[in-house]
C-alpha cells in the first residue's frame, strides 16, 4: 500500500519590538533571568495590558509579506491555562479574529514551483521559560510578554523536504521584513509540526501526531522523515496511529511519545476585556505596506532575469536581506559584474561569515571595497592568489582594495614602459634562450618569463609580460 | 466644631484658611475610629503612623503657605481592592492576607498628588463578590445606622466609614452595584462613573468589563469634586480609560433643573421592591417635580434578564482574573504541597472563600467548550438588549431614576444569605454596569425603623455632570446630613 504524507506547520516568530507587547518593559535576548520585567509581566494584581502598536504593525508587516489579507476589525482573547511560566494563568492571544488570514508562499521542489497555503497569522504574547531540575523548576519571565506571531500553514505540505523549504522561505521572508531576527538558536523562530499519512487516493486525513522540540530546520526534516516511517509501520502492521504529541530526540533521530491527547484541550477562550477592539484602517494598512522592502522572490527573479545569475546563486543571495542588499549595492551602485560579485559573496564572504558566526555589517567589507577588489583583479593589478590576502585584510579591517594591495606591496607592475625595460634587460642577458625560442623550443619562453618575474620580485603583470616579451622577441 | 462632621469641602477650606491643621484632622478622626471601629469594623488596615507623618509634613507646608493640591490635608479611606504601595492590600481575602503591592493604583497616585491623607484600607466582600460585606475573610462590617444591619457591599467598609464619620470620603468599586448599594444602605452618596471615566490600573480586577472605581461621600458636591480628581485618561496603564474631557462637574452643579426630563421605568418599582422603598421613590418623584423636572413612567422590558446576564459575564471574567492567584509569586501559599498541581489546588482551595469559589466555578463552567455559546454568548446578547433599552430611554429623557436597591439594609437576624438567592437583589444596580453608563445613588428617605433608602440617577455615557446637577438640586430638598451626625453606633 502506498501512503501520502500530509504535513501542517505552526511557526512562532518573536517580533523584535523594543518593548513587550503589553507593557513598556524592555526586551533583550540573553539578559540575567527575571530582569526584563514590569508588574505586567509578573501578572501583578491590578495590572492591565497596554497594546504596543509597533507589535501590531510588525504583525501586519509579516502577514502582508506572506500575502495575507489583513483584518479590518480584530481583537484579542484570553487563552486560559495554568503554568508557572504563565503568570496571569491566561495568555493574551487572538482566537477567532486573527490579524492576518488566507496567505501563501511559493517553494521550489526539483525546479518546480509549489504554493503552500497559510491559514492564519495571529498576534500573542510569549510565555516565560521554565527550566526543570531534579526536584525543582526555575522560571525566567524575561521572555514573558514578548510579542509573538503564530503562523499556521494549510495542510498542503506533502514531504519533509517541502516542510524544510517552507520553513526556509518563511524565515527569509520574515527576515526581509525586519520584524524578527528569526534565529532558531535563540528561540526567535520556533516550529511545531502536525503530520499524518493516508493511503494514496483517500480524501480524509489520517490521525495526526504533533511533533515538538524541533530545534533546527534539519531536525524538522529528520523528525518528519522518521515520523512518516513510524506511522507507515504502525498502519502496515494493522495498528492505528494515536493522536499524540511526540518529541524529536536529536540523539537517536527518532520521535518519542510525550503525551496522548484525549480530545481537544479546552482553553476557555473569551474576548480580552482589558483591550479595546482593534480597528485597522486602510490608511494604516497602506502606511505599513509601504515599509515592506522588495522580498526574496522578487529579487530572485530579478537576479535571474536581469543579471543572468544561475538559479542557485539567486537562491543563496536572497536568503538574507543583508546579503542581497550588499549584492544589489555592488551591482547597481558600483557597477560590479553580477556573476563575479555573486561568486565572491557566495564563496569567500559566506565562508568567512559562517566561520566567524558574523554578519556582513560586522566586517570591514563594503559594496565599494569589494567591488574595487574585483576590478583590480580584472585589470590585472593583483592576481587571484594575491586577492585572497587582500580580501582577508578588507574583511577584517576594511579600507580600499587598492590601498590594501599597495600596503601589502603586492601591486602588480603593469606599466608597459617599466615592463619593457625589464624584458629588454632579460633578453639581452639570455640571447641563447631567444635563439632557442626562435628555433622552435617553446619551453624557452617559460624560462624567460621566469627570469622577468624574478627580476620584478613577482610583481610583474604576467599577462602583460607575455605580451611584451613576444613583441620584443619578434623585433630581434 | 466636630471635625468628623465636616465635609470634604469644609475640611479643605478650613485647612486652607489655617483654621485647623491637617494633624488635628487626622488626630480627631483616628480618635473617632479608635472609639467606634471596634463596633463598625470598617477598616482592615489602619495606616495611622504614615498618616500622622504625612499630616505633620502637611502642617509644615501649611505654615509655609505651600498648600498645593485640591485635597490638601483631607483624609481618605480606600477600599482594600485598590493597590497601595507598601501598604497591605488584601481584597478581604486570605489569598492576599500578606500582600504588599510594589506600586500605587492610578487613583491612589492622583489622590496623593492632591495631598490627600490615606487613613487606611477598608473592608469589603472578598474580591468584591457579595453585597453584604460578610464574605470578607477578616470581619463583617456593621451598618453605622443600626449595628444589627449590613452596610451592604461589596464596598461596605467604605460606605460605613463615610457614614460613621471616620473619613470625609472614601473610594469604593462598583461592578454590579458595589458602590451604590452600600451607599444607599448607609445613607450616603455613591457614584459608579461611566466605564472608562476612571483608570482601573491598580484596581484588583473582579470583572474587567464592568469594574469602575467610584467616590463615596456625604454630599453630592463632595462626590463631584472627588470624581473630578480621580477621572482622566490613563492610556499608559489602562487602554479602556477614556480621554473624555468633560470632568468639571462642579461648575453649574447648582443650576436649576426646570424642564429636565426624568424617566422612571415601571420595572424599577416591580413586585420585588420593598413597599417603603417604593414609597420613598414616589416621594422623590414629587420632589423632582417640585423642582420643575418632569418624571414619566417608561418601560425597560429587558430588565428581567440583567441578573442572569451579569452573573454569567462577571463570573466568566472573574474566573480568568482570579486564576493568577496560584500561591507562586505572591499571596497565600499552602504548605506541604507535594507537586505543582497540589500547590495550585491547596493554595486556591485554602486561600479563597466559598463565594469566590462559587463564582470561579460558575465562570469556568460558562466558558467551557460546549457551554460557551449557550451562556457567555447569550449573556452578551442580553447585555446588548439591556443596553438598547437604556439608550432608547436616554434618547428621550435626561436621566433614569429609580430605587438603588430593592430593599433597605438587611438585618442580620432576618436575612440568611444563601448561595445565589441574593444575586437577584442586584437587579436595579446591574444595568448601569452592563451598559457602562454612570449612576449615582443618593439618599431619598428612611424606613419607619430608621434605615436609609437610596435612589439612583442614571445618565448617558459621560453625562455625570447632568446627574450631579439633578442630585444636587434634590439634595437641597432632602438629605441625611443631620442624621449622619447623630449616629450613635452603639458606643454612646
Amino acid at each position: 500500500m502506498h501512503f501520502e504524507t500530509v504535513i501542517g506547520l505552526e511557526v512562532h516568530v518573536e517580533l523584535k519590538t523594543n518593548s513587550k507587547i503589553f507593557s513598556n518593559a524592555p526586551l533583550h535576548y540573553g539578559h540575567e533571568p527575571n530582569t526584563n520585567l514590569s508588574v505586567v509581566e509578573l501578572g501583578y494584581p491590578g495590572t492591565l495590558p497596554v497594546l504596543n502598536e509597533t507589535a501590531v504593525e510588525y504583525g501586519m508587516k509579516a502577514a502582508m509579506a506572506l500575502n495575507m489579507q489583513i483584518a479590518t476589525d480584530t481583537k484579542f482573547d484570553r487563552k486560559n491555562y495554568y503554568y508557572p511560566d504563565n503568570p496571569k494563568a491566561y495568555q493574551i492571544s487572538q482566537f477567532d479574529k486573527p490579524i492576518g488570514e488566507h496567505g501563501s508562499l511559493d517553494i521550489e521542489i526539483d525546479g518546480k514551483k509549489k504554493t503552500i497555503g497559510i491559514t492564519r497569522l495571529h498576534l500573542e504574547e510569549d510565555a516565560g521559560k521554565s527550566t526543570h531540575k531534579d526536584d525543582y523548576s526555575l522560571v525566567d519571565l524575561n521572555r514573558q510578554g514578548t510579542a509573538l506571531v503564530e503562523i499556521v500553514s494549510e495542510p498542503d505540505i506533502r514531504t519533509p523536504e517541502e516542510a524544510y523549504k517552507y520553513l526556509e522561505k518563511i524565515k527569509s521572508i520574515i527576515q526581509y521584513t525586519g520584524v524578527s531576527d528569526v534565529k532558531m538558536e535563540e528561540g526567535s523562530l520556533r516550529c511545531d509540526a502536525n503530520i499524518s499519512i493516508r493511503p494514496v487516493g483517500q480524501k480524509e486525513f489520517g490521525t495526526k501526531t504533533e511533533l515538538k522540540n524541533l530545534n533546527s530546520f534539519n531536525f524538522v526534516r529528520k523528525g518528519l522523515e522518521h515520523e512518516v516511517k513510524r506511522q507507515e509501520q504502525v498502519l502496515l502492521s494493522g495498528g492505528v496511529v494515536e493522536q499524540e504529541t511526540r518529541r524529536y530526540d536529536e540523539k537517536t533521530g527518532e520521535t518519542v511519545l510525550m503525551r496522548v491527547k484525549e480530545g481537544a484541550d479546552d482553553y476557555r477562550y473569551f474576548p480580552e476585556p482589558d483591550l479595546m477592539h482593534l480597528h485597522i484602517s486602510d490608511e494604516w494598512k497602506e502606511r505599513v505596506r509601504s515599509t515592506i522592502p522588495a522580498l526574496p522572490d522578487e529579487l530572485r527573479d530579478k537576479y535571474i532575469n536581469e543579471y543572468d545569475l544561475p538559479v542557485y546563486d539567486a537562491d543563496i543571495l536572497t536568503m538574507r536581506k543583508e546579503m542581497s542588499d550588499f549584492f544589489s549595492d555592488m551591482v547597481e551602485n558600483h557597477q560590479a559584474d553580477p556573476k563575479l560579485a555573486s561568486n565572491w559573496l557566495m564563496g569567500s564572504v559566506n565562508e568567512y561569515l559562517n566561520k566567524n558566526n558574523a554578519e556582513l555589517e560586522d566586517t570591514g567589507l563594503t559594496a565599494e571595497n569589494l567591488t574595487g577588489m574585483i576590478s583590480i583583479i580584472e585589470d590585472g593589478t593583483i592576481s587571484s592568489k594575491q586577492a585572497k590576502k587582500v580580501f582577508s585584510v578588507l574583511v577584517e579591517k576594511g579600507g580600499t582594495a587598492k590601498q590594501v594591495a599597495k600596503d601589502l606591496g603586492m601591486e602588480q607592475i603593469s606599466d608597459p614602459a617599466v615592463l619593457s625595460g625589464m624584458v629588454t634587460e632579460v633578453l639581452d642577458a639570455n640571447e641563447q634562450s631567444v635563439e632557442d625560442y626562435k628555433n622552435g623550443k617553446d619551453r624557452a619562453i617559460g624560462f624567460l618569463v621566469g627570469q622577468i618575474m624574478k627580476k620584478s620580485k613577482g610583481q610583474a603583470n604576467p599577462k602583460m609580460v607575455n605580451q611584451i616579451l613576444l613583441e620584443e622577441i619578434q623585433k630581434r | 466644631m466636630n471635625i468628623n462632621e465636616l465635609t470634604v469641602e469644609e475640611l479643605y477650606s478650613k485647612i486652607h484658611s489655617k483654621e485647623i491643621k491637617p494633624s488635628e484632622v487626622v488626630g480627631a478622626l483616628f480618635e473617632r475610629i479608635e472609639k467606634y471601629d471596634g463596633n463598625i469594623k470598617a477598616f482592615i488596615t489602619l495606616t495611622k503612623e504614615q498618616a500622622e507623618k504625612t499630616a505633620a509634613e502637611l502642617d509644615r507646608l501649611q505654615a509655609e503657605d505651600k498648600m498645593d493640591g485640591n485635597m490638601f490635608g483631607v483624609p481618605v479611606g480606600i477600599k482594600d481592592n485598590i493597590v497601595t504601595k507598601d501598604i497591605l492590600t488584601t481584597c478581604a481575602s486570605r489569598m492576599l492576607h500578606n500582600f504588599k503591592p510594589v506600586y500605587d493604583a492610578t487613583v491612589m497616585t492622583k489622590l496623593k498628588n492632591e495631598n490627600s491623607i490615606l487613613m487606611g484600607k477598608l473592608n469589603m466582600d472578598e474580591f468584591a463578590m457579595g453585597s453584604t460585606s460578610e464574605t470578607s475573610y477578616f470581619q463583617t462590617t456593621k451598618n453605622p445606622w443600626n449595628l444589627n444591619c449590613s452596610p451592604g457591599g461589596s464596598s461596605g467598609g467604605s460606605a460605613a466609614a463615610v457614614a460613621a464619620g471616620f473619613v470625609p470620603y472614601a473610594l469604593g468599586t462598583d461592578t454590579g452595584g458595589s458602590v451604590r448599594q452600600p451607599a444607599s444602605f448607609c445613607g450616603i452618596v455613591g457614584m459608579k462613573p461611566t466605564y472608562g471615566r476612571v483608570s482601573r490600573f491598580g484596581l484588583i480586577a473582579f470583572a474587567s468589563s464592568l469594574d469602575q472605581v467610584g467616590p463615596m461621600t456625604r454630599t453630592v458636591r463632595d462626590n463631584a469634586k472627588v470624581l473630578e480628581l480621580i477621572s482622566g485618561e490613563d492610556k499608559a496603564n489602562d487602554m479602556t480609560s477614556s480621554n473624555n474631557q468633560d470632568t468639571d462637574f462642579l461648575t453649574g452643579i447648582d443650576k436649576d433643573i426646570k424642564g429636565m426630563k426624568l424617566a422612571l421605568p415601571k420595572e424599577f418599582l416591580g413586585s420585588d421592591v420593598d413597599d417603603e422603598v417604593t414609597a420613598a421613590v414616589l416621594k422623590a418623584k414629587e420632589r423632582f417635580e417640585s423642582l420643575g423636572a418632569t418624571v414619566e413612567e417608561v418601560e425597560m422590558p429587558n430588565l428581567k434578564y440583567v441578573v442572569s446576564s451579569y452573573y454569567l459575564i462577571a463570573s466568566s471574567e472573574a474566573s480568568a482574573n482570579l486564576a493568577r492567584f496560584d500561591g507562586i509569586r505572591y499571596g497565600y501559599r499552602a504548605e506541604n504541597a507535594k507537586n505543582l498541581e497540589e500547590l495550585y489546588k491547596k493554595s486556591r482551595g485554602e486561600g479563597f472563600g466559598d463565594e469566590v469559589k462559587r463564582r470561579i466555578l460558575l465562570g469556568t463552567y460558562v466558558l467551557s467548550a460546549g457551554h460557551y455559546d449557550d451562556y457567555y454568548v447569550k449573556a452578551q446578547k442580553l447585555r446588548r438588549l439591556v443596553s438598547n433599552d437604556v439608550q432608547r430611554i436616554l434618547t428621550d429623557y435626561d436621566l433614569i431614576i429609580g430605587p438603588t436597591s430593592t430593599t433597605p439594609a438587611h438585618k442580620y437576624d432576618e436575612v440568611e444569605i444563601e448561595g445565589t438567592k441574593e444575586y437577584k437583589n442586584d437587579i436595579l444596580t446591574i444595568p448601569a454596569n452592563l451598559v457602562g453608563v454612570p449612576s449615582l445613588s443618593i439618599p431619598c428617605g428612611l424606613t419607619e425603623d430608621n434605615r436609609p433608602i437610596g435612589m439612583q440617577l442614571i445618565g448617558n455615557h459621560f453625562e455625570e455632570r447632568k446627574i450631579y446637577n439633578a442630585a444636587y438640586q434634590f439634595e437641597t430638598l432632602y438629605n441625611l446630613h443631620e442624621e449622619l451626625k447623630n449616629l450613635t453606633m452603639g458606643a454612646e
